[in-house]
């Protein structure tokens, strides 16, 4: 028997909703069944907390008198992007201080206008008849602002993969500092709660889902940057490394430092961790199916960061079972593993998501079109012009 | 009498007990281990204090090095700010006395001081910035 969004959404109206978080329903399933689960369960939230560089967001600053048509911008003197109307910017969560360096980069601006810090504006431009201003210095908080979004172009990686190091030297890298001969391992999925582990054939998930996005109700605008929903799977539909991934959008003014945190990868740059839940109907058994997926169930391989090439040798595969134990073996030899991705936030998150549904705060909602899902990933190659046609 | 604490960083295949007997015999310095961690297949750490003549110290340090030994001066303290700490687990990598560990139940980043023996390999690590390393 299938379930609609809109019979959950009443359920939820009601106050009648069974939600359980993704690491629940797996001891849930074995208890009960995939028939029985599949009738009584009606939601599973699933969650995620890891640095994503692919962050950013839109601001409006409004208009100065007389005005001005910004042509470049800095906010605490990060440059933002202002190729765009007058008054529009992006500030990206890679982008480094011109003075502090990777100290401070767009993802510290972003964290210190959610926490209401004043944050300095300077612009300057070229000046036109109805925009005479040149330049302008003055400070915005999030609330002096007209609009302030969060868009993420790639967040919710579908797997990813492990880091390593074979040769004698520590490298920095965003996947973290890697000892030398193979001295460490990190990791980067949250495993068994990640969203797109969950629904690995994006059954529920898809343009326009309502998702959590730190601490606000905020959307999947689109399918990521680098989606590529054609990597190699395994029977249970988990793809063995980075696959599909998901654009994200979110009112700034209303998200919470709790669970957005800007950050330094030492020698590698800035980035910014992003809390993101998503809530997975039930809609039928087969659901049930990929919802009871554990983290031995789910694989990626290891690959040696040391070679600094676009395809990296690989030391094999291991699933997250291994990777959490603190433990895995590369190349005969017995590793420690780190992760990159908070777990105890991503449940954290997918608790609050589970409470937010069972309140009645948060509703499902019906995706408005699919995410592609026979996408290949294609690299950059340096030709001239003639050899591209 | 001059002293120093070191982290000794033994390679496998390098057996840790004739060397530190060569430096008390050979170099007249006293040391002290205050921890060590040789844990199969990894390397063997140390942190060590030595005392003697600052020249034989020097001697002492130079005869490690011609031995593979990877010699550092360790850090004088280690703090952790748990309010920054977002408990990725980054850290725990690269700790091999499990001073830095994750919570086997709640996931939460566990910093047992007594087993740190300030090494430095979680220096740079933390991206948050939650753990100071005072040289
Ligand atoms: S200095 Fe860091 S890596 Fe070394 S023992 Fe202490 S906590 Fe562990
Ligand atoms: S790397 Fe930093 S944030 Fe992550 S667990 Fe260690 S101390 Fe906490």
């Amino acid at each position: 028997m299938a379930k609609s969004i809109e019979e959950i959404n009443e359920k939820i109206k009601q106050g009648k909703v069974v939600v359980l978080t993704a690491e629940e329903i797996i001891d849930y399933v074995e208890e009960n069944g995939v028939k029985k689960t599949a009738r009584e369960v009606d939601v599973v939230t699933t969650a995620t907390f890891g640095p994503m560089c692919s962050t950013g967001a839109f601001l409006n600053f409004g208009h100065s008198d007389p005005p001005i048509k910004m042509t470049r911008v800095w906010l605490n003197d990060v440059p933002a992007y202002t190729g765009l109307a007058a008054v529009d910017a992006y500030i990206g969560a890679a982008e480094l201080s011109e003075t502090e360096g990777m100290e401070y980069g767009g993802a510290y601006v972003i964290q210190d206008l959610i926490s209401g810090k004043p944050v300095k504006l300077r612009a300057t431009a070229y000046g036109t008849d109805c925009y005479p201003r040149r330049e302008i210095n003055t400070y915005i908080t999030k609330d002096t602002i007209n609009q302030a979004y969060l868009f993420n172009p790639r967040n919710v990686y579908q797997n990813y993969s492990v880091a390593t190091n074979s040769s004698d030297r520590v490298i920095y890298t965003y996947m973290g500092k890697l000892l030398p001969n193979f001295g460490n391992a990190t990791y980067s999925s949250a495993g068994q709660l990640s969203p797109l582990l969950n629904d690995p054939y994006y059954r529920t998930i898809g343009i326009g889902t309502r998702i959590f996005l730190a601490g606000a109700q905020g959307y999947v605008a689109w399918c990521g940057t680098q989606h590529n929903p054609s990597k190699e799977r395994l029977p249970n539909g988990t793809p063995i490394g980075p696959a599909g991934t998901l654009a994200l959008i979110g009112n700034l003014k209303e998200m919470s430092t709790k669970y957005l945190k800007a950050c330094t990868f030492h020698g590698y740059g800035v980035s910014i961790f992003v809390g993101v839940g998503i809530p997975i109907p039930v809609i039928d058994e087969e659901m049930v199916q990929f919802l009871k997926i554990k983290d031995e169930d789910i694989y990626t391989e290891i690959l040696d960061y040391s070679v600094q090439r676009r395809n990296k040798p690989s030391y094999g595969k291991v699933n997250y079972k291994q990777l959490r134990s603190g433990k895995i073996t590369v190349n005969g030899k017995e590793v420690q593993t780190g992760s990159i991705s908070s777990y105890y936030k991503a449940r954290e998150i997918a608790n609050l998501l589970k409470d937010w549904i069972k309140e009645g705060k948060f509703y499902l909602t019906n995706y408005v079109a699919p995410l592609p899902a026979e996408e290949r990933i294609k690299g950059l190659e340096i030709v001239s012009q003639e050899e591209l046609y | 009498m001059p002293s120093k604490r070191l982290v000794l960083t033994f390679p496998e295949n390098i057996v840790t007990k004739p060397i530190t007997y060569k430096l008390v015999k050979d170099f007249n310095l006293e040391f002290n281990i205050l921890r060590a961690e040789v844990t199969p297949e990894m390397e063997g750490k140390m942190l060590l204090e030595i005392k003697g003549a600052s020249e034989q110290i020097e001697k002492g340090i130079e005869y490690l090095l011609n031995e593979g030994v990877s010699v550092q001066e360790a850090s004088k303290d280690i703090t952790l700010d748990k309010e920054q700490c977002v408990h990725c687990g980054l850290c725990v990598s690269l700790c091999i006395t499990n001073a830095l560990s994750l919570d086997e139940k709640s996931y939460k980043l566990n910093f047992n001081k007594e087993k740190c023996i300030l090494c430095g390999f979680c220096q740079n690590s933390c991206p948050v910035n939650a753990i100071k390393l005072k040289m």
